[in-house]
């Protein structure tokens, strides 16, 4: 067994935990839910092995080092997290359905870390600028922060869903009348965007240092550091938005979907479409 | 003075805040896009002639530091400043406002309240400042018409964390400008065994003087099996007055500071030249040499001369040597020697340690930042602030004693500014305990 297998099956377990979620929406069975929880509860300890393992192995090989270092690591560390935050927030909202929109994100980072041509698996030495304690600390606290806008993003879709079914047409079949209510969405999405806030504030901070201790300089403007900072502003706008001139809702959905995408741009799209100090995620 | 009123006004809006903040993004995409800090050329040979021009004109090519970027950075530190200015004052005034001078009538209408009717001994039986401890909190209180009124609270001072972050961002930019007037960046490279009190600054055409000396000892590089670059590492002698003050490893994220001045392992360049060290096993003389390829030094105390004849090369770097030395008439030795690696040497009268190795430059980043301080205590402040503001609230409860003779009584009031839910659960717990005197 090693960490390869590990991970490949989590990429199908995740996949068949999203499953049930989705049945728990459309049939409405409790007890899938309970199976849903457990199920990936389980499939989250699997993943957790996998990183270990590859962590282990890494060391067998000479070249021990978190397994945080590249595109292919760092993927699988973002479903790792992303899972983690939604069973915490399953277990303190006491609602299941969220599931069914947040779970979907991480398969889909498996399957792309598990199945894209573009991102290499091997475990890789370290080049002398990313031997650094800061480099733990600046992947951890980014990949907290973009998982909880994955939630964010998640239950803004979920908000848009639910107002935009007209509840007048009473049909107790519609799947949307069971998701949470739309003022319990809103304040999850607020609450999770400001998690990620903080986390994304700490990860910049800890790139910048990082970036100091190794070149003497904090910010270069490169175009990824660029890129996280737009992001930033975005959900400061987003926070001021809501806190000072009242906005909640759709339009703070909305933003929670827009910032993701400002979000997937920062980690995926500046690697493939700009280039800068950042490109070795590329490998 | 209206006027000036005005434009403080337009100063504290929300509205800006929002509209810099949008425009700092939104403009910031442009310099991701289009490459910063190339040559005119580049921009007239990618673009065409026309829009380099234009470009030119707006900064384009340096647009972090154009007088429009620096210009919302600095509209949104006054908006920052003068938005805090005007509402800080009634945050203060809300934390040290005197929260006995409330009427039992306020407290019966707080969101979160409750009356009970008390028999006189479960009046008396009632410990306000045990009840209080259940909510982590230590009560203050006065007595009032016909009573005693207890209030407590927790985290006033959460109320100043929104005020911090925005302070942050002021700290921070003031850390970046005294790096942007008073610091140096540069770099320089040091052949080993060779030292420099000069380096070229990066911003313009001109050494700048360190003030004192720094020597380069030695650079090694440490590859892993599969030929990729493991470690940088140069040992660095600073020579202040002519003294060497301190020897110190330098390796990439790890740079040595002295005087204000950090040296950052960088680069390296590899040289056709050996630095060779030769030790007399006899007599414990040694000689170090800077020796060319295919050239023959001499060694005269000790009758010996020695060159290196041959070597194997890895790109850049050579792995192995081979070496030839003479003592006096007896036949001359060869032999391959590893990069950096220790072997004796004998020849028929003598025998010798003979150490050699590539010789390298050490490609070092220079820089002076008196200001990096100042932007990591910004940061600190921002985390802090944050916190403060998302996951601590102000909590307050009220307790009113009534204890007249119409009929006992006690209010329970509370508020918080923020995160609701988590204090209803504080509230409930507090309702339970005073379910439980009857
Ligand atoms: C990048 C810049 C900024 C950051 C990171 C930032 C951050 C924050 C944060 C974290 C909050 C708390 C929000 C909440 O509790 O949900 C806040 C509130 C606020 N911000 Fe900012 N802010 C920035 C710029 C500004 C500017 C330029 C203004 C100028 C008007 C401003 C005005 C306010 C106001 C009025 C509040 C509400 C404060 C209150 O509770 O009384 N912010 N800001």
């Amino acid at each position: 067994m090693n960490s390869s297998t590990l991970l490949g099956i989590t990429t199908f377990t995740y996949l068949f935990s999203a499953l049930l979620y989705v049945a728990v929406v459309v049939f409405k069975a409790p007890k899938i839910g309970k199976i849903a929880t457990i199920f990936t509860a389980f499939a989250w300890i699997i993943q957790t092995a996998g990183l270990l393992l590859r962590w282990s192995e890494s060391y067998q090989m000479g070249i021990g080092h978190a397994p945080l270092t590249n595109m292919y690591e760092s993927v699988v560390f973002f479903s790792w997290t992303l899972i983690l935050l939604y069973l915490i927030i399953e277990v303190k909202f006491k609602t299941k359905v969220i599931g069914a929109f947040a779970v979907p994100f991480a398969v889909l980072a498996m399957a792309y870390a598990s199945f894209s041509t573009d991102i290499s698996k091997t475990i890789n030495p370290l080049v002398p600028a990313l031997q650094s304690n800061w480099l733990i600390s600046h992947v951890v606290t980014c990949f907290v922060g973009y998982a909880s806008f994955a939630v964010a993003a998640a239950l803004g879709i979920m908000y848009l869903l639910k107002s935009g079914s007209k509840p007048d047409n009473n049909t107790t079949s519609d799947a949307t009348t069971r998701l949470p209510s739309l003022i319990i969405l809103d304040s999850i999405i607020h609450s999770t965007m400001v998690f990620g806030f903080i986390w994304l504030t700490a990860g910049i901070i800890t790139g910048a240092v990082w970036a100091n201790s190794a070149w003497g300089t904090y910010w270069s403007w490169d175009p990824k550091e660029t890129w996280s900072l737009i992001t930033w502003f975005f959900y400061a706008v987003t926070l001021h938005a809501r806190y000072t001139r009242g906005w909640s809702g759709k339009p703070i959905a909305l933003l929670a979907i827009f910032g993701f995408v400002s979000v997937l741009f920062t980690y995926y799209g500046v690697n493939f479409l700009l280039s800068g100090l950042h490109s070795y995620g590329s490998g | 003075m209206t006027n000036l009123k005005h434009i403080w006004n337009f100063f504290t809006s929300v509205k800006l805040a929002i509209f810099t903040l949008c425009s700092l993004a939104i403009t910031s995409i442009i310099g991701t896009i289009i490459p910063q800090g190339e040559s005119a050329g580049f921009y007239a040979k990618q673009y065409g002639i026309k829009a380099a021009h234009f470009m030119q004109i707006l900064d384009i090519p340096d647009m972090y530091y154009s007088w429009w970027f620096l210009l919302l950075l600095f509209i949104l530190s006054i908006n920052l400043l003068v938005c805090s200015i005007e509402r800080f004052p009634r945050v203060w005034a809300i934390i040290h406002t005197d929260n006995l001078k409330v009427t039992t009538e306020r407290i019966a209408k707080m969101a979160n309240s409750r009356e009970w009717q008390v028999s006189v001994a479960d009046m008396e039986a009632f410990n306000p400042v045990a009840f209080f401890k259940t909510a982590g909190m230590t009560s203050s209180s006065k007595a009032i018409d016909n009573g005693t009124l207890y209030f407590g609270q927790k985290g006033k001072y959460s109320r100043t964390g929104v005020y911090l972050v925005h302070l942050s961002i002021l700290v921070i930019f003031a850390g970046a400008t005294i790096g942007s007037q008073l610091g140096l960046k540069g770099s320089v490279m040091i052949p080993e065994m060779q030292g420099t009190s000069k380096f070229f600054s990066s911003s313009q055409p001109e050494t700048i003087d360190l003030g004192f000396e720094v020597r380069c000892d030695k650079f090694i590089i440490e590859f892993y099996d599969n030929g990729m670059p493991k470690e940088y590492q140069s040992t660095l002698t600073i020579i202040d007055n002519g003294i060497e003050v301190l020897t110190e490893d330098i390796q990439v994220n790890s740079p040595l500071t002295y005087k204000g001045f950090t040296f950052y392992q960088s680069s390296y360049q590899g040289y056709k030249d050996f630095i060779v060290s030769i030790t007399n096993q006899d007599t414990k003389q040694t000689k170090q040499t800077i020796l060319p390829f295919q050239k023959q030094q001499n060694w005269e105390e000790n009758d010996v001369r020695f060159g290196i004849v041959n070597a194997e090369a890895l790109g850049q770097r050579f792995t192995r040597t081979k070496f030839w030395l003479k003592n006096g008439d007896t036949p001359a030795v060869l032999t391959w020697l590893d990069d950096n690696e220790s072997r004796i040497v004998t020849t028929a009268n003598n025998s010798y340690n003979v150490h050699v190795k590539q010789m390298y430059a050490t490609g070092l980043q220079i820089a002076k930042d008196p200001g990096v301080w100042i932007v990591y205590i910004g940061c600190g402040l921002m985390l802090l602030g944050l916190y403060m503001a998302f996951f601590l609230s102000h909590r307050r409860i009220w307790l009113c004693q009534d204890t007249s003779a119409a009929g006992p009584r006690l209010i329970l009031g509370g508020s918080t500014n923020k995160n609701q839910l988590a204090f209803k659960q504080l509230f409930t717990k507090l309702e339970n305990v005073i379910d439980k005197l009857n």
